[in-house]
Protein backbone atom coordinates (compact mmCIF):
# COMPACT_ATOMS: atom_id res chain seq x y z
CA UNK A 1 0.00 0.00 0.00
CA UNK A 2 1.23 3.48 -0.84
CA UNK A 3 1.60 5.44 2.39
CA UNK A 4 1.30 9.21 2.69
CA UNK A 5 3.97 11.22 4.41
CA UNK A 6 2.43 12.73 7.53
CA UNK A 7 4.54 13.64 10.53
CA UNK A 8 1.49 14.39 12.63
CA UNK A 9 1.06 10.61 12.81
CA UNK A 10 3.51 10.87 15.71
CA UNK A 11 0.61 12.12 17.84
CA UNK A 12 -1.23 8.86 17.23
CA UNK A 13 1.80 6.89 18.29
CA UNK A 14 2.35 9.01 21.39
CA UNK A 15 0.22 7.01 23.91
CA UNK A 16 2.01 3.79 22.98
CA UNK A 17 5.34 5.56 23.09
CA UNK A 18 4.77 6.93 26.60
CA UNK A 19 3.40 3.65 27.94
CA UNK A 20 6.23 1.54 26.63
CA UNK A 21 8.91 4.11 27.41
CA UNK A 22 7.75 4.25 31.02
CA UNK A 23 8.07 0.48 31.26
CA UNK A 24 11.20 0.03 29.20
CA UNK A 25 13.43 3.09 29.40
CA UNK A 26 13.31 3.76 33.16
CA UNK A 27 13.99 0.13 34.20
CA UNK A 28 16.66 -0.22 31.54
CA UNK A 29 18.39 2.90 32.86
CA UNK A 30 18.26 1.40 36.37
CA UNK A 31 19.95 -1.71 35.05
CA UNK A 32 22.62 0.31 33.23
CA UNK A 33 23.17 2.31 36.41
CA UNK A 34 23.75 -0.82 38.50
CA UNK A 35 25.95 -2.40 35.90
CA UNK A 36 28.66 0.26 36.25
CA UNK A 37 28.64 0.57 40.03
CA UNK A 38 30.12 -1.38 42.93
CA UNK A 39 28.84 -1.37 46.50
CA UNK A 40 30.07 -2.57 49.89
CA UNK A 41 26.60 -2.38 51.37
CA UNK A 42 24.85 0.43 53.22
CA UNK A 43 23.54 1.89 49.98
CA UNK A 44 26.92 3.42 49.16
CA UNK A 45 27.80 3.02 45.49
CA UNK A 46 30.87 4.02 43.53
CA UNK A 47 31.77 3.88 39.88
CA UNK A 48 33.15 0.56 38.70
CA UNK A 49 33.41 1.14 34.96
CA UNK A 50 33.12 -1.89 32.74
CA UNK A 51 34.49 -4.23 35.41
CA UNK A 52 31.29 -6.24 35.80
CA UNK A 53 30.99 -6.70 32.06
CA UNK A 54 34.52 -8.10 31.92
CA UNK A 55 33.79 -10.40 34.85
CA UNK A 56 30.60 -11.74 33.29
CA UNK A 57 32.05 -12.16 29.81
CA UNK A 58 35.01 -14.09 31.23
CA UNK A 59 33.11 -16.23 33.71
CA UNK A 60 32.74 -19.94 33.00
CA UNK A 61 29.36 -19.87 34.66
CA UNK A 62 27.96 -17.42 32.08
CA UNK A 63 29.50 -19.35 29.19
CA UNK A 64 27.97 -22.57 30.48
CA UNK A 65 24.51 -21.02 30.88
CA UNK A 66 24.72 -19.43 27.43
CA UNK A 67 25.81 -22.75 25.93
CA UNK A 68 22.90 -24.61 27.54
CA UNK A 69 20.56 -21.86 26.35
CA UNK A 70 21.73 -22.16 22.74
CA UNK A 71 21.50 -25.97 22.78
CA UNK A 72 17.99 -25.77 24.19
CA UNK A 73 16.75 -23.08 21.79
CA UNK A 74 18.09 -24.76 18.67
CA UNK A 75 16.91 -28.23 19.74
CA UNK A 76 13.33 -27.08 20.19
CA UNK A 77 13.41 -25.09 16.93
CA UNK A 78 14.62 -28.18 15.05
CA UNK A 79 11.86 -30.31 16.56
CA UNK A 80 8.91 -27.90 16.69
CA UNK A 81 9.12 -26.25 13.28
CA UNK A 82 9.18 -29.43 11.10
CA UNK A 83 6.72 -31.20 13.40
CA UNK A 84 4.34 -28.23 13.29
CA UNK A 85 4.47 -28.09 9.49
CA UNK A 86 3.76 -31.82 9.19
CA UNK A 87 0.77 -31.58 11.52
CA UNK A 88 -0.59 -28.50 9.73
CA UNK A 89 -0.35 -30.31 6.36
CA UNK A 90 -2.30 -33.26 7.73
CA UNK A 91 -5.06 -31.15 9.28
CA UNK A 92 -8.52 -31.09 7.69
CA UNK A 93 -9.21 -27.94 5.63
CA UNK A 94 -12.94 -27.60 6.26
CA UNK A 95 -15.74 -29.07 8.31
CA UNK A 96 -16.47 -29.30 12.02
CA UNK A 97 -13.20 -31.04 12.80
CA UNK A 98 -11.25 -27.88 11.99
CA UNK A 99 -12.70 -26.03 14.98
CA UNK A 100 -12.25 -29.04 17.24
CA UNK A 101 -8.61 -29.41 16.22
CA UNK A 102 -7.87 -25.68 16.57
CA UNK A 103 -9.49 -25.34 20.00
CA UNK A 104 -7.81 -28.44 21.43
CA UNK A 105 -4.44 -27.58 19.94
CA UNK A 106 -4.52 -24.01 21.22
CA UNK A 107 -5.28 -25.11 24.77
CA UNK A 108 -1.65 -25.59 25.94
CA UNK A 109 -0.85 -22.05 24.77
CA UNK A 110 -3.27 -20.57 27.31
CA UNK A 111 -2.05 -22.40 30.38
CA UNK A 112 -0.11 -20.19 32.83
CA UNK A 113 3.54 -21.06 32.48
CA UNK A 114 4.03 -22.21 36.03
CA UNK A 115 1.00 -24.49 35.66
CA UNK A 116 2.69 -25.97 32.58
CA UNK A 117 5.69 -26.67 34.81
CA UNK A 118 3.42 -28.10 37.51
CA UNK A 119 1.57 -30.36 35.02
CA UNK A 120 4.82 -31.87 33.80
CA UNK A 121 6.19 -32.05 37.29
CA UNK A 122 3.22 -34.25 38.27
CA UNK A 123 3.11 -36.12 34.96
CA UNK A 124 6.79 -37.08 35.00
CA UNK A 125 7.15 -38.11 38.66
CA UNK A 126 9.00 -41.43 38.58
CA UNK A 127 6.74 -43.17 41.10
CA UNK A 128 3.24 -41.73 40.70
CA UNK A 129 3.36 -39.81 37.40
CA UNK A 130 2.10 -41.52 34.26
CA UNK A 131 5.16 -40.71 32.11
CA UNK A 132 7.77 -41.51 34.75
CA UNK A 133 5.99 -44.65 35.90
CA UNK A 134 5.55 -45.96 32.35
CA UNK A 135 9.19 -45.33 31.43
CA UNK A 136 10.38 -47.10 34.56
CA UNK A 137 7.93 -49.96 33.96
CA UNK A 138 9.40 -50.66 30.50
CA UNK A 139 12.86 -50.85 32.02
CA UNK A 140 14.27 -47.36 31.55
CA UNK A 141 15.82 -45.92 34.68
CA UNK A 142 14.12 -42.54 34.52
CA UNK A 143 14.27 -39.85 37.20
CA UNK A 144 14.28 -36.22 36.10
CA UNK A 145 15.29 -34.88 39.49
CA UNK A 146 18.45 -37.00 39.55
CA UNK A 147 19.72 -37.61 36.01
CA UNK A 148 20.65 -34.54 33.90
CA UNK A 149 19.81 -36.41 30.68
CA UNK A 150 16.31 -37.17 31.91
CA UNK A 151 15.84 -33.57 33.02
CA UNK A 152 16.78 -32.35 29.53
CA UNK A 153 14.50 -34.91 27.90
CA UNK A 154 11.58 -33.81 30.09
CA UNK A 155 12.15 -30.08 29.50
CA UNK A 156 12.38 -30.48 25.74
CA UNK A 157 9.31 -32.72 25.67
CA UNK A 158 7.47 -30.16 27.80
CA UNK A 159 8.39 -27.34 25.44
CA UNK A 160 7.33 -29.38 22.40
CA UNK A 161 4.03 -30.08 24.16
CA UNK A 162 3.61 -26.44 25.09
CA UNK A 163 4.59 -24.61 21.90
CA UNK A 164 4.35 -26.85 18.81
CA UNK A 165 0.72 -25.73 18.45
CA UNK A 166 1.91 -22.17 17.78
CA UNK A 167 3.84 -23.39 14.73
CA UNK A 168 0.86 -25.55 13.67
CA UNK A 169 -1.56 -22.62 13.85
CA UNK A 170 0.76 -20.31 11.92
CA UNK A 171 1.53 -22.88 9.23
CA UNK A 172 -2.15 -23.72 8.99
CA UNK A 173 -3.05 -20.03 8.52
CA UNK A 174 -0.55 -19.94 5.65
CA UNK A 175 -1.96 -23.09 4.07
CA UNK A 176 -5.62 -22.09 4.09
CA UNK A 177 -4.74 -18.81 2.37
CA UNK A 178 -3.65 -20.72 -0.77
CA UNK A 179 -6.40 -20.45 -3.42
CA UNK A 180 -7.79 -23.73 -4.79
CA UNK A 181 -6.74 -22.67 -8.29
CA UNK A 182 -3.08 -23.31 -7.37
CA UNK A 183 -3.84 -26.93 -6.51
CA UNK A 184 -5.92 -27.40 -9.66
CA UNK A 185 -3.07 -26.06 -11.78
CA UNK A 186 -0.70 -28.46 -10.03
CA UNK A 187 -3.08 -31.32 -10.76
CA UNK A 188 -3.19 -30.48 -14.46
CA UNK A 189 0.61 -30.53 -14.47
CA UNK A 190 0.44 -33.88 -12.64
CA UNK A 191 2.71 -32.50 -9.94
CA UNK A 192 3.86 -34.92 -7.26
CA UNK A 193 2.92 -34.47 -3.60
CA UNK A 194 6.48 -33.32 -2.91
CA UNK A 195 6.53 -30.69 -5.64
CA UNK A 196 3.16 -29.35 -4.49
CA UNK A 197 4.74 -28.91 -1.06
CA UNK A 198 8.03 -27.55 -2.35
CA UNK A 199 6.73 -25.10 -4.96
CA UNK A 200 3.25 -24.11 -3.72
CA UNK A 201 2.81 -24.72 -0.02
CA UNK A 202 6.28 -23.92 1.31
CA UNK A 203 6.61 -20.54 -0.48
CA UNK A 204 3.15 -19.57 0.77
CA UNK A 205 4.10 -20.53 4.31
CA UNK A 206 7.45 -18.73 4.22
CA UNK A 207 6.13 -15.55 5.76
CA UNK A 208 4.19 -17.14 8.60
CA UNK A 209 6.98 -19.62 9.28
CA UNK A 210 9.41 -16.73 9.69
CA UNK A 211 7.06 -15.25 12.28
CA UNK A 212 6.88 -18.67 13.95
CA UNK A 213 10.66 -19.02 14.09
CA UNK A 214 11.06 -15.44 15.33
CA UNK A 215 8.49 -15.89 18.11
CA UNK A 216 9.77 -19.32 19.12
CA UNK A 217 13.34 -18.07 19.12
CA UNK A 218 12.58 -15.05 21.32
CA UNK A 219 10.36 -16.91 23.76
CA UNK A 220 12.60 -19.95 24.16
CA UNK A 221 15.60 -17.70 24.70
CA UNK A 222 13.73 -15.99 27.56
CA UNK A 223 12.30 -19.17 29.08
CA UNK A 224 12.23 -19.04 32.85
CA UNK A 225 9.08 -20.20 34.61
CA UNK A 226 8.55 -23.66 33.14
CA UNK A 227 12.03 -25.11 33.80
CA UNK A 228 12.21 -23.21 37.10
CA UNK A 229 9.08 -25.01 38.31
CA UNK A 230 9.98 -28.37 36.75
CA UNK A 231 13.64 -28.76 37.67
CA UNK A 232 14.66 -25.47 39.32
CA UNK A 233 17.73 -25.51 37.06
CA UNK A 234 18.87 -28.87 38.39
CA UNK A 235 20.02 -31.50 38.94
CA UNK A 236 23.14 -29.51 39.81
CA UNK A 237 23.30 -26.76 37.20
CA UNK A 238 22.49 -28.99 34.26
CA UNK A 239 19.32 -27.15 33.19
CA UNK A 240 20.23 -23.65 34.39
CA UNK A 241 19.40 -21.51 31.37
CA UNK A 242 20.25 -17.81 31.13
CA UNK A 243 17.08 -16.49 32.81
CA UNK A 244 17.30 -18.96 35.68
CA UNK A 245 20.95 -18.07 36.23
CA UNK A 246 20.11 -14.37 36.12
CA UNK A 247 17.33 -14.68 38.71
CA UNK A 248 19.68 -16.72 40.93
CA UNK A 249 22.31 -13.96 40.78
CA UNK A 250 19.91 -10.99 41.04
CA UNK A 251 17.22 -12.11 43.47
CA UNK A 252 18.98 -15.05 45.13
CA UNK A 253 22.43 -13.65 45.85
CA UNK A 254 21.43 -9.99 45.36
CA UNK A 255 24.65 -9.28 43.42
CA UNK A 256 23.19 -6.28 41.63
CA UNK A 257 26.28 -5.24 39.65
CA UNK A 258 27.03 -8.60 37.99
CA UNK A 259 23.30 -9.29 37.56
CA UNK A 260 22.81 -5.96 35.78
CA UNK A 261 25.85 -6.48 33.55
CA UNK A 262 24.58 -9.97 32.75
CA UNK A 263 21.10 -8.58 31.97
CA UNK A 264 22.51 -6.14 29.46
CA UNK A 265 24.68 -8.72 27.72
CA UNK A 266 21.73 -11.14 27.66
CA UNK A 267 19.38 -8.51 26.25
CA UNK A 268 21.91 -7.51 23.59
CA UNK A 269 22.27 -11.13 22.46
CA UNK A 270 18.48 -11.52 22.08
CA UNK A 271 18.28 -8.17 20.34
CA UNK A 272 21.06 -8.92 17.89
CA UNK A 273 19.66 -12.31 16.89
CA UNK A 274 16.10 -11.01 16.64
CA UNK A 275 17.32 -8.12 14.50
CA UNK A 276 18.86 -10.61 12.08
CA UNK A 277 15.58 -12.55 11.90
CA UNK A 278 13.54 -9.36 11.59
CA UNK A 279 15.68 -8.02 8.75
CA UNK A 280 15.40 -11.31 6.89
CA UNK A 281 11.64 -11.27 7.39
CA UNK A 282 11.24 -7.71 6.12
CA UNK A 283 13.39 -8.49 3.10
CA UNK A 284 11.10 -11.45 2.31
CA UNK A 285 8.11 -9.20 2.63
CA UNK A 286 9.49 -6.63 0.22
CA UNK A 287 10.23 -9.33 -2.33
CA UNK A 288 6.73 -10.80 -2.26
CA UNK B 1 -20.78 -31.99 -24.92
CA UNK B 2 -21.54 -35.36 -23.38
CA UNK B 3 -17.90 -36.24 -23.84
CA UNK B 4 -16.81 -33.25 -21.83
CA UNK B 5 -19.21 -33.91 -18.99
CA UNK B 6 -18.29 -37.59 -18.82
CA UNK B 7 -14.58 -36.79 -18.81
CA UNK B 8 -15.01 -34.26 -16.06
CA UNK B 9 -17.20 -36.74 -14.17
CA UNK B 10 -14.46 -39.35 -14.42
CA UNK B 11 -11.90 -36.79 -13.32
CA UNK B 12 -14.08 -35.80 -10.38
CA UNK B 13 -14.61 -39.43 -9.40
CA UNK B 14 -10.88 -40.11 -9.60
CA UNK B 15 -10.20 -37.01 -7.55
CA UNK B 16 -12.75 -38.14 -5.02
CA UNK B 17 -11.03 -41.53 -4.79
CA UNK B 18 -7.64 -39.94 -4.38
CA UNK B 19 -8.73 -37.51 -1.69
CA UNK B 20 -10.51 -40.37 0.07
CA UNK B 21 -7.31 -42.40 0.13
CA UNK B 22 -5.43 -39.36 1.40
CA UNK B 23 -7.92 -38.86 4.22
CA UNK B 24 -7.37 -42.55 4.94
CA UNK B 25 -4.15 -41.92 6.83
CA UNK B 26 -3.75 -38.19 7.29
CA UNK B 27 -6.25 -37.85 10.16
CA UNK B 28 -3.89 -40.00 12.20
CA UNK B 29 -1.23 -37.29 12.63
CA UNK B 30 -3.45 -34.58 14.18
CA UNK B 31 -5.21 -37.23 16.27
CA UNK B 32 -1.96 -38.56 17.71
CA UNK B 33 -0.76 -35.03 18.33
CA UNK B 34 -3.96 -34.04 20.15
CA UNK B 35 -3.72 -37.25 22.19
CA UNK B 36 -0.17 -36.27 23.15
CA UNK B 37 -1.48 -32.84 24.22
CA UNK B 38 -4.37 -34.24 26.22
CA UNK B 39 -2.63 -36.97 28.23
CA UNK B 40 -0.78 -34.64 30.64
CA UNK B 41 -3.95 -32.55 31.02
CA UNK B 42 -5.92 -35.70 31.76
CA UNK B 43 -3.33 -36.59 34.38
CA UNK B 44 -3.81 -33.21 36.05
CA UNK B 45 -7.59 -33.64 36.01
CA UNK B 46 -7.28 -37.18 37.33
CA UNK B 47 -5.01 -36.02 40.16
CA UNK B 48 -7.40 -33.21 41.15
CA UNK B 49 -10.23 -35.66 41.92
CA UNK B 50 -8.11 -37.98 44.05
CA UNK B 51 -7.61 -38.00 47.81
CA UNK B 52 -4.07 -37.27 49.04
CA UNK B 53 -3.78 -40.87 50.24
CA UNK B 54 -4.64 -42.26 46.85
CA UNK B 55 -2.17 -39.91 45.10
CA UNK B 56 0.72 -40.89 47.33
CA UNK B 57 -0.41 -44.54 47.54
CA UNK B 58 0.64 -45.42 44.01
CA UNK B 59 -0.29 -45.11 40.36
CA UNK B 60 -4.01 -45.24 39.51
CA UNK B 61 -5.27 -44.40 36.04
CA UNK B 62 -8.56 -42.93 37.27
CA UNK B 63 -9.72 -41.76 40.73
CA UNK B 64 -10.91 -44.83 42.65
CA UNK B 65 -12.23 -42.73 45.49
CA UNK B 66 -13.64 -39.72 43.65
CA UNK B 67 -13.57 -36.55 45.75
CA UNK B 68 -14.23 -32.86 45.27
CA UNK B 69 -12.41 -31.95 48.49
CA UNK B 70 -9.60 -30.08 46.71
CA UNK B 71 -12.06 -27.91 44.78
CA UNK B 72 -14.11 -27.29 47.94
CA UNK B 73 -11.00 -26.05 49.70
CA UNK B 74 -10.19 -23.63 46.89
CA UNK B 75 -13.70 -22.17 46.77
CA UNK B 76 -13.92 -21.68 50.53
CA UNK B 77 -10.43 -20.27 51.16
CA UNK B 78 -10.15 -16.53 50.51
CA UNK B 79 -6.45 -16.60 49.50
CA UNK B 80 -7.35 -19.01 46.71
CA UNK B 81 -10.40 -17.37 45.19
CA UNK B 82 -8.97 -13.89 45.64
CA UNK B 83 -6.05 -15.08 43.58
CA UNK B 84 -8.44 -15.74 40.69
CA UNK B 85 -10.10 -12.38 41.15
CA UNK B 86 -6.74 -10.59 41.12
CA UNK B 87 -5.57 -12.42 38.00
CA UNK B 88 -8.77 -11.68 36.11
CA UNK B 89 -8.74 -8.01 37.12
CA UNK B 90 -5.19 -7.23 36.01
CA UNK B 91 -5.59 -9.26 32.82
CA UNK B 92 -8.77 -7.38 31.88
CA UNK B 93 -7.21 -4.03 32.75
CA UNK B 94 -4.16 -4.82 30.66
CA UNK B 95 -6.32 -5.92 27.73
CA UNK B 96 -8.25 -2.64 27.76
CA UNK B 97 -5.16 -0.42 28.10
CA UNK B 98 -3.17 -2.29 25.45
CA UNK B 99 -5.89 -2.34 22.79
CA UNK B 100 -6.93 1.28 23.38
CA UNK B 101 -3.39 2.59 23.13
CA UNK B 102 -2.47 0.36 20.21
CA UNK B 103 -5.43 1.24 17.95
CA UNK B 104 -4.35 4.77 16.87
CA UNK B 105 -0.68 3.76 16.75
CA UNK B 106 -1.38 0.79 14.50
CA UNK B 107 -3.44 3.03 12.24
CA UNK B 108 -0.55 5.48 11.99
CA UNK B 109 1.89 2.69 11.10
CA UNK B 110 -0.42 1.15 8.51
CA UNK B 111 -1.41 4.41 6.75
CA UNK B 112 1.36 6.97 7.11
CA UNK B 113 5.06 7.43 6.61
CA UNK B 114 6.67 9.63 9.24
CA UNK B 115 10.15 10.49 10.49
CA UNK B 116 11.62 7.47 12.23
CA UNK B 117 8.62 5.17 11.72
CA UNK B 118 10.67 2.05 10.89
CA UNK B 119 13.03 2.61 13.82
CA UNK B 120 10.12 3.18 16.16
CA UNK B 121 8.41 0.00 14.99
CA UNK B 122 11.54 -2.06 15.59
CA UNK B 123 12.14 -0.39 18.97
CA UNK B 124 8.61 -1.37 20.00
CA UNK B 125 9.29 -4.94 18.94
CA UNK B 126 12.52 -5.07 20.96
CA UNK B 127 10.38 -4.77 24.07
CA UNK B 128 8.61 -7.95 23.10
CA UNK B 129 12.12 -9.46 23.08
CA UNK B 130 13.16 -8.19 26.51
CA UNK B 131 13.53 -11.13 28.89
CA UNK B 132 11.22 -10.51 31.90
CA UNK B 133 14.00 -11.77 34.16
CA UNK B 134 16.00 -8.68 33.16
CA UNK B 135 13.18 -6.37 34.23
CA UNK B 136 12.03 -8.07 37.43
CA UNK B 137 14.17 -6.14 39.89
CA UNK B 138 13.96 -2.65 38.25
CA UNK B 139 10.18 -3.06 37.95
CA UNK B 140 9.95 -3.85 41.63
CA UNK B 141 11.85 -0.65 42.45
CA UNK B 142 9.99 1.50 39.93
CA UNK B 143 6.50 0.48 41.01
CA UNK B 144 7.43 0.68 44.71
CA UNK B 145 8.70 4.20 44.14
CA UNK B 146 5.46 5.41 42.55
CA UNK B 147 3.35 3.68 45.20
CA UNK B 148 1.61 1.17 42.95
CA UNK B 149 3.32 -1.94 44.32
CA UNK B 150 0.90 -4.78 45.11
CA UNK B 151 -1.99 -3.39 43.05
CA UNK B 152 -3.55 -4.92 39.91
CA UNK B 153 -2.76 -1.67 38.04
CA UNK B 154 0.97 -2.24 38.54
CA UNK B 155 0.82 -5.68 36.93
CA UNK B 156 -1.49 -4.43 34.17
CA UNK B 157 0.93 -1.59 33.33
CA UNK B 158 3.99 -3.83 33.56
CA UNK B 159 2.46 -6.33 31.14
CA UNK B 160 2.03 -3.48 28.66
CA UNK B 161 5.78 -3.84 28.11
CA UNK B 162 5.24 -6.86 25.87
CA UNK B 163 1.50 -6.65 25.10
CA UNK B 164 1.39 -3.15 23.59
CA UNK B 165 4.09 -3.88 20.96
CA UNK B 166 2.34 -7.15 20.13
CA UNK B 167 -1.05 -5.43 19.87
CA UNK B 168 0.40 -2.79 17.52
CA UNK B 169 1.98 -5.52 15.41
CA UNK B 170 -1.21 -7.59 15.08
CA UNK B 171 -3.54 -4.62 14.52
CA UNK B 172 -1.21 -3.14 11.93
CA UNK B 173 -1.40 -6.43 10.02
CA UNK B 174 -5.21 -6.41 10.03
CA UNK B 175 -5.46 -2.70 9.19
CA UNK B 176 -3.15 -3.01 6.20
CA UNK B 177 -5.67 -5.48 4.78
CA UNK B 178 -8.31 -2.71 4.61
CA UNK B 179 -8.03 -0.76 1.33
CA UNK B 180 -7.08 2.87 1.75
CA UNK B 181 -9.86 3.96 -0.62
CA UNK B 182 -12.32 3.37 2.23
CA UNK B 183 -10.62 6.06 4.33
CA UNK B 184 -10.58 8.50 1.42
CA UNK B 185 -14.22 7.91 0.51
CA UNK B 186 -15.24 8.52 4.11
CA UNK B 187 -13.34 11.80 4.26
CA UNK B 188 -14.97 12.93 1.00
CA UNK B 189 -18.33 12.04 2.53
CA UNK B 190 -17.53 14.52 5.29
CA UNK B 191 -16.62 12.23 8.14
CA UNK B 192 -14.23 13.65 10.72
CA UNK B 193 -11.30 11.39 11.66
CA UNK B 194 -12.63 10.25 15.09
CA UNK B 195 -16.10 9.62 13.67
CA UNK B 196 -14.69 7.71 10.71
CA UNK B 197 -12.41 5.66 12.98
CA UNK B 198 -15.10 4.61 15.44
CA UNK B 199 -18.09 4.32 13.11
CA UNK B 200 -16.54 2.87 9.95
CA UNK B 201 -13.00 1.66 10.49
CA UNK B 202 -13.31 -0.19 13.79
CA UNK B 203 -16.27 -2.34 12.66
CA UNK B 204 -14.21 -3.30 9.57
CA UNK B 205 -11.39 -4.68 11.67
CA UNK B 206 -13.62 -6.02 14.46
CA UNK B 207 -12.20 -9.53 14.13
CA UNK B 208 -8.70 -8.09 14.31
CA UNK B 209 -9.56 -6.24 17.52
CA UNK B 210 -11.04 -9.45 18.95
CA UNK B 211 -7.92 -11.40 18.05
CA UNK B 212 -5.69 -8.70 19.55
CA UNK B 213 -7.68 -8.70 22.78
CA UNK B 214 -7.33 -12.48 22.83
CA UNK B 215 -3.54 -12.25 22.52
CA UNK B 216 -3.29 -9.61 25.24
CA UNK B 217 -5.39 -11.83 27.46
CA UNK B 218 -3.24 -14.83 26.64
CA UNK B 219 0.17 -13.30 27.31
CA UNK B 220 -0.95 -11.48 30.44
CA UNK B 221 -2.70 -14.59 31.78
CA UNK B 222 0.27 -16.92 31.31
CA UNK B 223 3.02 -14.58 32.55
CA UNK B 224 4.07 -15.13 36.13
CA UNK B 225 7.54 -13.78 36.84
CA UNK B 226 6.57 -10.07 36.70
CA UNK B 227 3.12 -10.62 38.21
CA UNK B 228 4.73 -12.37 41.16
CA UNK B 229 7.47 -9.78 41.58
CA UNK B 230 5.03 -6.86 41.62
CA UNK B 231 2.59 -8.24 44.19
CA UNK B 232 2.87 -9.45 47.74
CA UNK B 233 -0.49 -9.98 49.47
CA UNK B 234 -3.36 -7.83 48.25
CA UNK B 235 -3.05 -8.40 44.51
CA UNK B 236 -1.37 -11.81 44.35
CA UNK B 237 -2.30 -13.69 41.13
CA UNK B 238 -3.62 -17.23 41.26
CA UNK B 239 -0.55 -18.70 39.64
CA UNK B 240 1.61 -17.22 42.40
CA UNK B 241 -0.71 -18.50 45.12
CA UNK B 242 -0.10 -21.95 43.65
CA UNK B 243 3.67 -21.77 43.92
CA UNK B 244 3.49 -20.54 47.49
CA UNK B 245 1.15 -23.33 48.54
CA UNK B 246 3.27 -25.89 46.79
CA UNK B 247 6.39 -24.81 48.64
CA UNK B 248 5.08 -24.10 52.14
CA UNK B 249 2.48 -26.72 52.89
CA UNK B 250 4.43 -29.64 51.53
CA UNK B 251 3.03 -32.18 49.15
CA UNK B 252 -0.56 -31.15 48.52
CA UNK B 253 -0.63 -32.43 44.98
CA UNK B 254 -4.41 -32.76 44.85
CA UNK B 255 -4.88 -29.11 45.73
CA UNK B 256 -2.18 -28.04 43.29
CA UNK B 257 -3.83 -30.09 40.53
CA UNK B 258 -7.30 -28.67 41.25
CA UNK B 259 -5.95 -25.11 41.15
CA UNK B 260 -4.18 -25.95 37.90
CA UNK B 261 -7.38 -27.28 36.34
CA UNK B 262 -9.20 -24.08 37.31
CA UNK B 263 -6.54 -21.96 35.56
CA UNK B 264 -7.27 -23.82 32.31
CA UNK B 265 -10.92 -22.76 32.22
CA UNK B 266 -10.61 -19.04 31.33
CA UNK B 267 -8.23 -19.90 28.50
CA UNK B 268 -10.53 -22.58 27.12
CA UNK B 269 -13.53 -20.21 27.21
CA UNK B 270 -11.63 -17.46 25.42
CA UNK B 271 -10.33 -19.81 22.71
CA UNK B 272 -13.85 -21.01 22.05
CA UNK B 273 -14.96 -17.44 21.26
CA UNK B 274 -12.15 -16.70 18.82
CA UNK B 275 -11.91 -20.19 17.28
CA UNK B 276 -12.76 -19.00 13.75
CA UNK B 277 -10.10 -16.29 13.74
CA UNK B 278 -7.46 -18.11 15.72
CA UNK B 279 -5.34 -19.30 12.79
CA UNK B 280 -5.26 -15.89 11.14
CA UNK B 281 -4.70 -14.26 14.51
CA UNK B 282 -1.63 -16.35 15.24
CA UNK B 283 -0.28 -15.25 11.88
CA UNK B 284 -0.60 -11.68 13.26
CA UNK B 285 -3.04 -10.82 10.50
CA UNK B 286 -0.36 -11.35 7.87
CA UNK B 287 -1.28 -14.21 5.59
Amino acid sequence: MEKTLNNRAWFMVLPVLLLVAFNAVIPLMTVVNYSVQETFGGNVFFFHGVGWFQDVLQSDRFHAALGRQLVFTFSILFIEVPLGVVIALAMPRRGVWVSVCLVLMALPLLIPWNVVGAIWNIFALPDIGLLGHTLNAIGIDYNYTRHPGDAWFTIILMDVWHWTSLVVLLAYAGLISIPDAYYQAAKIDAASRWSVFRYIQLPKMKRVLTIAILLRFMDSFMIYTEPAVLTGGGPGNSTTFLSIDLVKVALGQFDLGPAAAMSIIYFLIVLLMSWVFYTLMMRNEEQS
Amino acid sequence: MTDVTSTSAILAAREHQRSASRIGWSWLIPTLYILFLMVPIYWLLNMSFKTTNEILGGLTLWPHRFTLASYREIFTDATWYNGYRNSISYVTLNMVISVTAALPAAYAFSRYRFVGDKHLFFWLLTNRMAPPAVFALPFFQLYSAIGLFDTPIAVALAHCLFNVPLAVWILEGFMSGVPKEIDETAYIDGYSFPKFFVKIFMPLIASGIGVTAFFCFMFSWVELLLAKTLTSVAAKPIAAVMTRTASTSGYELGLLAAAGVLTLIPGAVVIYFVRNYIAKGFALGRV
